[in-house]
C-alpha cells in the first residue's frame, strides 16, 4: 500500500505483528480511523512469524511471576471468542486449538522438578493434574516408555499465529508495508505524527507495537526492551503417518505444538544474543535433542524449515501495556514468550486506551511506568 | 575480605546467573547476595546487546566475570575466553571445560592444557574444576589464580559430597579455594565456608529457589556465619555430655529440697 499524504488518523499502530494489527482491528471496531505502518515487506516479520503460538498460561507459570500469570489466564479466556469472531468477519482460520496441554518429565530429576512445580500450580489454584507414567502414554502414545510422569493442563491451547495475522491483516486493511518509521513526532507535549522515509503521517495517537524494536523509537522514554532470540523447527508428518500428537506437549527443555493439518512446531531456544537471527547447529541440535528424548517419532518428521526470531523481553517478563508520558503514545510491547497468548487481550485494552478509556485496574502493574520509577 | 590475583573483595560469594527467571529477580538476588562478581556465560550472550544481562548487571554494581561454560575442548574455552576479553576488556576468566554431558564433570586433560594456555597469555584463570587435590595441584602450579573445586555436579543440589578431599584441596593450596557447583541450600554454604574455603560460587541454588532473592540473603549470611564459625574455633566431639551450667551449690540445693519434702527428714541420719 502507498502512503497516504494527506489523510490525517485517529491512531498510527507501528509495527504489523499480531499485537500492532489486533490493536488496530479493535481500534478500527470502534470507529477509529488506523493505519498500520511495518517496516518489513509483509506482516509478521518479527515474532509473530516464528512463534509456535502455544496459549499456555498454566504450563508456562513460575515462582514468583504472578502478574504475567494473572495477566496470561485473563488473555487465555479471550482467545476462543477473539478467534471465532475473526475467522467469521474474515473468512479465514487462525488455527485456534483446545484441547489442553501435556508437560512431561523427561527422567526422574525433571519429575521432581516438575512434582515441585505442580505444587505450585496447585497452590495458586490452577487447574492441573499430576500424571503418572502410564496415564501419560494413555493420552499420548507417542511418548517415550521412559517418561517419568506429567502435569495435565486440560484448559492449555494454541493457535496458528501467521494464520492469524492473515486474518487480522485482511480485517485491517490500512497497512503500509516497507515503511521505516525514523521518529515519532511530538510538539513537546503530545504526539503529532509519526516521520517515515516516506514522509510524515499526521495522526493524534501512535500505539508501538514493534516489539524487540521497540525502544529504539524513544530512547529516552522508552520502556527497556531487549530482543531475545529463540529458534524452532517447523516440521511434518510424511505419506500416510498420521498426527503423532493431539495435546500441546512440554518438557523443561521444549515444546512440540500440533497444527492440527500434520505440521508440528519444535521449540524454542532462548538466546541472549541481541539482534542475531541466525539459525545454528547447535539450536536445531539441542532441540531434536530434547523433543526425541520424550517423543522419539519426532525422527520421522519431515524438516521443514528452521528459523529465528527474536522476543521483546522486559527485566520483569510482564508485558508493557499503557500509556506513555507523551501524551497520545501507547505502548503494547514487551510480550515476551506470549504475544500470541496476550494480542486479543492487548488489542482490546489499547482500544479501550485509544477511545479514552483508563487502563482497566487489573493491567495497572504493566504500565510503562513502573520502569520509570526503576530508573530514577 | 576474599583475595584473589591481588584484588580484594569484601563479599565472599560469587554468583552465577544462570537459571533465572527473568533480570530484575536477578539483579535483585546479586543485590540480596551482596556478591561483587558474578559469572556469565559468553558463549550464551552478546555483551554488546542494549538492556541484555551485562547492563543489568553494571546497573546493579556487579562486575562480571566471564565463563567459558558449553565448552568441550580446551580449545574452544581458550577462544571463549579471548572473546571475552576483548568484549569486557578483562583478562579474568572462570574456566570450565566439560567433560562429561549428562553430569557436567568438567574434563581434567582438557582443563589442564585451558589452564596452562590461558595463563601464560596472561589471563586470570579460575578453573572450575573436581574435587581432586593432585588436579588441584596441578591448575594451581600452571598458574591459576584459584582454584574452583566442586562439591557436586552443577545444578544438582547435593551439598558437598567429598568433604575430605575438599579439606586436602584447601590444606594445600596457596591461591584462594571457592567452592563451585553443588551447594543446595544455605547449611552447604556454612559447611564449606567452615571447612575453610575462601568463599564460593552458586548459581541454580539461588536462581532456582522458589524465593530467589530471599535464597540470595540467606547465603549472604550462610557464609559470613561459617566465616565466623570458622575462625571463632569449634569445640572437639566428644562422646558423652559435659553439662554447661556450672554445679557448684547444686548440693546445697539439693539437700534444701529433700528437706522440704521429707517431713521425717529429720528422724534421718544425716551423715554416713
Amino acid at each position: 500500500m502507498e502512503l497516504p499524504r494527506s489523510k490525517r488518523y485517529d491512531a498510527v499502530v507501528i509495527g504489523a505483528g499480531l499485537i500492532g494489527l489486533a490493536c488496530a482491528w479493535r481500534a478500527r471496531r470502534r470507529g477509529l480511523s488506523v493505519l498500520v505502518i511495518e517496516r518489513a515487506r509483509e506482516p509478521a516479520s518479527g515474532a509473530s512469524g516464528v512463534a509456535a503460538g502455544m496459549l499456555a498460561p498454566v504450563t508456562e507459570a513460575d515462582f514468583g511471576e504472578d502478574v504475567p500469570l494473572l495477566v496470561n489466564l485473563a488473555g487465555r479466556d479471550r482467545w476462543p471468542a477473539f478467534a471465532a469472531e475473526l475467522e467469521e468477519v474474515s473468512g479465514l482460520p487462525t488455527g485456534y486449538r483446545a484441547g489442553g496441554a501435556l508437560v512431561v518429565a523427561a527422567d526422574r530429576d525433571d519429575a521432581e522438578a516438575l512434582r515441585r512445580l505442580h505444587e505450585f500450580q496447585r497452590g495458586l489454584g490452577l487447574d492441573t493434574e499430576w500424571l503418572p507414567p502410564s496415564a501419560c502414554r494413555r493420552l499420548e502414545p507417542g511418548l517415550s516408555p521412559r517418561i517419568a510422569g506429567g502435569i495435565l493442563a486440560p484448559q492449555d491451547a494454541s493457535a496458528d499465529p501467521r494464520a492469524t495475522v492473515a486474518a487480522l491483516a485482511s480485517v485491517v486493511e490500512q497497512i503500509a508495508l516497507g515503511v521505516d518509521v525514523e521518529a515519532i513526532e511530538s510538539d513537546g507535549h503530545r504526539v503529532t505524527g509519526v516521520r517515515t522515509r516516506a514522509g510524515a503521517i499526521e495522526c493524534e495517537q501512535v500505539v508501538v507495537a514493534a516489539g524487540a524494536w521497540s525502544s529504539a523509537l524513544l530512547p529516552d522514554e522508552a520502556p527497556p526492551v531487549r530482543p531475545v532470540k529463540g529458534q524452532i523447527l517447523e516440521l511434518r508428518v510424511r505419506g500416510a503417518m498420521a498426527m503423532p500428537f493431539e495435546r500441546v506437549l512440554r518438557t523443561p527443555r521444549c515444546y512440540l505444538v500440533s497444527r492440527g493439518d500434520g505440521r508440528v512446531v519444535l521449540g524454542a531456544t532462548v538466546e541472549e544474543q541481541g539482534f542475531d537471527t541466525a539459525v545454528t547447529a547447535d539450536g536445531v541440535f539441542r532441540l531434536l535433542e530434547a523433543a526425541w528424548e520424550v517423543f522419539p517419532e519426532v525422527g520421522e518428521l519431515e524438516l521443514v524449515a528452521a528459523r529465528a526470531g527474536l522476543r521483546p523481553g522486559t527485566p520483569d517478563n510482564a508485558p508493557v501495556v499503557g500509556r506513555g508520558e507523551l501524551e497520545g503514545l501507547v505502548w503494547a510491547t514487551g510480550h515476551w514468550r506470549n504475544g500470541v497468548l496476550l494480542a486479543p487481550l492487548t488489542g482490546q485494552v489499547v482500544a479501550g486506551l485509544l477511545a479514552g478509556e483508563p487502563l482497566p485496574d487489573e493491567f495497572a502493574a504493566l504500565a510503562p511506568a513502573r520502569f520509570a520509577r526503576a530508573r530514577a | 575480605m576474599l583475595e584473589i590475583a591481588g584484588r580484594t573483595f569484601e563479599s565472599r560469594l560469587i554468583l552465577g546467573t544462570g537459571g533465572f527467571r527473568n533480570l530484575g529477580v536477578m539483579a535483585e538476588a546479586a543485590r540480596g547476595s551482596g556478591a561483587e562478581l558474578a559469572t556469565v556465560a559468553m558463549r550464551r550472550v552478546d555483551p554488546t546487546a542494549r538492556g541484555s544481562i551485562v547492563e543489568v548487571l553494571a546497573e546493579a554494581g556487579v562486575e562480571i566475570l566471564p565463563n567459558t561454560a558449553g565448552c568441550f575442548t580446551a580449545r574452544e574455552a581458550v577462544i571463549t575466553a579471548k572473546l571475552a576479553r576483548e568484549a569486557l576488556g578483562t583478562d579474568w576468566v572462570k574456566l570450565e571445560v566439560i567433560g562429561d554431558d549428562r553430569t557436567l564433570l568438567p574434563d581434567p586433560a582438557e582443563l589442564l592444557v585451558a589452564a596452562e594456555t590461558l595463563a601464560a597469555e596472561g589471563f586470570t584463570v579460575l578453573p572450575y574444576t573436581s574435587d581432586d587435590p593432585v588436579l588441584a595441584r596441578r591448575l594451581e602450579d600452571a598458574g591459576c589464580a584459584a582454584v574452583m573445586p566442586l562439591g557436586s555436579p552443577i545444578g544438582s543440589g547435593m551439598g558437598i559430597n567429598n568433604l575430605y578431599n575438599l579439606r586436602l584441596i584447601i590444606e594445600a593450596a596457596r591461591v584462594p579455594v571457592i567452592l563451585d557447583a553443588g551447594i543446595g541450600t544455605a547449611s552447604d554454604a556454612v559447611l564449606a565456608m567452615e571447612a575453610g574455603c575462601d568463599g564460593i560460587l552458586l548459581a541454580s541454588a539461588i536462581s532456582r529457589a522458589a524465593d530467589p532473592v530471599a535464597m540470595a540473603r540467606a547465603m549472604r549470611m550462610a557464609v559470613q556465619a561459617g566465616v565466623e564459625a570458622r575462625r571463632a574455633g569449634r569445640i572437639p566431639r566428644r562422646h558423652y555430655a559435659v553439662a554447661s551450667s556450672p554445679d557448684e551449690g547444686l548440693a546445697e540445693l539439693e539437700r534444701a529440697e529433700r528437706e522440704d519434702h521429707l517431713p521425717d527428714a529429720g528422724a534421718a541420719p544425716t551423715t554416713r
